[in-house]
């Protein structure tokens, strides 16, 4: 039986720029639910602006965007509703606690402080820092911060995650926690997630990956596919060539 | 969304503007700090230098502090619309705006909630203003104090307003420093909270024509008037003009398609 429900996203001939200068150029993509998708870019690839399209920070005349089937511009407040978003850079508030900050995200989706209360807890519990909820978020180290955001994306139970370099100036281990973290709700929740970064071991053999480069999409595949279709050793050598080439 | 939702949505705003406020020691206490320097300083020193007749609302010869006390409270109401915007420009670069922006509820609504918080904000620092004023002999009537709320919201929107509207063009910090120098300053001499612009009018037309166009002066004229049991319908449908005009400009200003959010967030 053939799966007839709307991609979780869908990115089709999206272009914009800034004045003269062309970010993205014909950006085409779908993510299903349930797939881990690792955005590749250098910085300046274009992936924060292709972030702020998808979340509707701003919008481009040119292409289309939908989430679940919900066009980001004419069912915005559906498409928004079902997206959980951790940007690049920090957005929690420093002077409330780490409750206040989801509290608020929850009322932001229309939740109710009751309905949102377990919601919070299982989120921070997940990310192990439900003991810290009172504290404010100042006291917090930077990977500590990052979970907080990360729970905090999650707390509305969206069905599509977008994550913006989400591990920049994180050690390794808070590095490692996030991705498998991610990974896992990804394959026990069906969540669709689209992980923007620079680094690619971010990607393993079982990622998609779409690689982008000076706002075009170079290539689209599992890794092992985009790896032969290069005749690269590894990853790393596909994406180099596959620049170079560009 | 449903109506519920939209005031859960509105709650957590003004709740989250609440407890920032509360949590930002310094701003709570100069909010409070800065009338009561004029008051009790300016005020004291031009006690003598400027003599005030009896103009409405007044019915009798008043003291100076009087005089500037409803353009102490239009002051709290102005530096609260600018540190709110303030706000909103340092948390566009934080990047919490983003999450603000990102809420499946309409960007006016979300734009008009953050205004709301931010009057509510300013018109608890006004109640303790006065609160504390009344120890300098400012003693409008009772039902004043009933009376003067809603002149306070108007005026606190329509200044709430206009520092949406400057955030909205405002790239970063730096320039939001000159902004304050060139709005809050020239919106607060020129106006009627210092002296009577019949005065101003004895030694300038063109500065009495200034003032008169000010919108602050206008909020103030509102107040004072609120603040004495009477309406004052020009300068009501003037705040309330501006109001709608301010309003329409920073939808205008945040709106995604307009492309100032994108000029201003630029690329990576």
């Amino acid at each position: 039986m053939t799966d007839v429900s709307p991609p979780a996203l869908a990115v089709t001939g999206l272009s914009h720029s800034f004045g003269r200068t062309q970010v993205l150029d014909r950006v085409g993509f779908a993510l299903a639910p349930g797939d881990f998708t690792v955005l590749l870019g250098l910085n300046g690839a274009g992936k924060t602006t292709l972030f702020a399209l998808v979340t509707r920070l701003y919008h481009s005349g040119t292409g289309s965007i939908a989430v679940f089937g919900n066009d980001i511009q004419r069912r915005s407040a559906a498409a928004l509703a079902s997206m959980g978003v951790v940007f690049q850079q920090p957005t929690l508030d420093l002077d409330l606690t780490v409750e206040q900050n989801l509290s608020y995200h929850a009322s932001l989706h229309g939740m109710s402080r009751v309905a949102a209360r377990p919601h919070i807890e299982a989120e921070l519990d997940r990310v192990g820092l439900l003991e810290r909820r009172h504290d404010r978020v100042r006291q917090l180290s930077g990977g500590q911060r990052r979970r907080i955001e990360l729970a905090r994306a999650l707390v509305h139970e969206p069905s599509l995650l977008l994550l913006d370099e989400p591990t920049v100036g994180l050690d390794i281990e808070s590095r490692h926690f996030l991705i498998e973290h991610v990974r896992k709700l990804c394959a026990e929740q069906r969540l669709a997630v689209l992980w923007a970064t620079h680094l690619i071991d971010e990607a393993n053999q079982d990622s998609r990956v779409i690689v982008l480069h000076r706002g075009r999409v170079l290539a689209d595949g599992k890794v092992p596919e985009v790896v032969a279709r290069t005749e690269a050793p590894d990853l790393k050598a596909a994406f180099d060539r596959l620049v170079r080439a560009a | 969304m449903t109506p519920v939702q939209y005031l859960r949505c509105l709650g957590g705003i003004v709740r989250r503007e609440a407890l920032r406020w509360l949590h930002q020691r310094s701003r709570f206490i100069s909010a409070l700090v800065r009338p009561m320097v004029w008051l009790a300083i300016f005020g004291a020193g031009f006690r003598f230098v400027l003599g005030v007749s009896i103009i409405p609302p007044y019915e009798t010869y008043i003291p100076y502090e009087v005089y500037i006390a409803p353009g102490l409270i239009a002051m709290i109401q102005l530096f609260n619309g600018m540190q709110s915007s303030l706000s909103m420009v340092y948390d566009r670069e934080m990047g919490s705006m983003k999450t603000l922006l990102i809420s499946p509820f309409p960007r006016w609504f979300l734009l008009t909630a953050k205004l709301l918080a931010g009057v509510a904000v300013s018109v608890v620092q006004a109640y303790m203003f006065l609160a504390i004023a009344w120890f300098w002999e400012i003693e409008p009537p009772l039902w004043g104090y009933l009376f003067v709320l809603p002149a306070m919201i108007l005026s606190g929107l329509m200044l709430g307003a206009l520092g949406l509207v400057l955030s909205s063009f405002v790239r970063q910090m730096e320039n939001f420093a000159g902004v304050m120098n060139f709005v809050i300053f020239p919106m607060f001499f020129a106006s009627s909270a210092l002296y009577p612009l019949w005065r101003v009018k004895e030694s300038s037309l063109t500065l009495y024509w200034i003032c008169q166009a000010n919108p602050f002066s206008h909020a103030t004229e509102l107040i004072r008037f609120a603040l004495y049991g009477q309406f004052n319908a020009i300068s009501a449908v003037i705040v309330t003009a501006f109001l709608l005009l301010l309003m329409a400009l920073a939808v205008y200003g945040y709106d995604p398609g307009r492309g100032l959010m994108a000029r201003r967030t630029g690329g990576e």
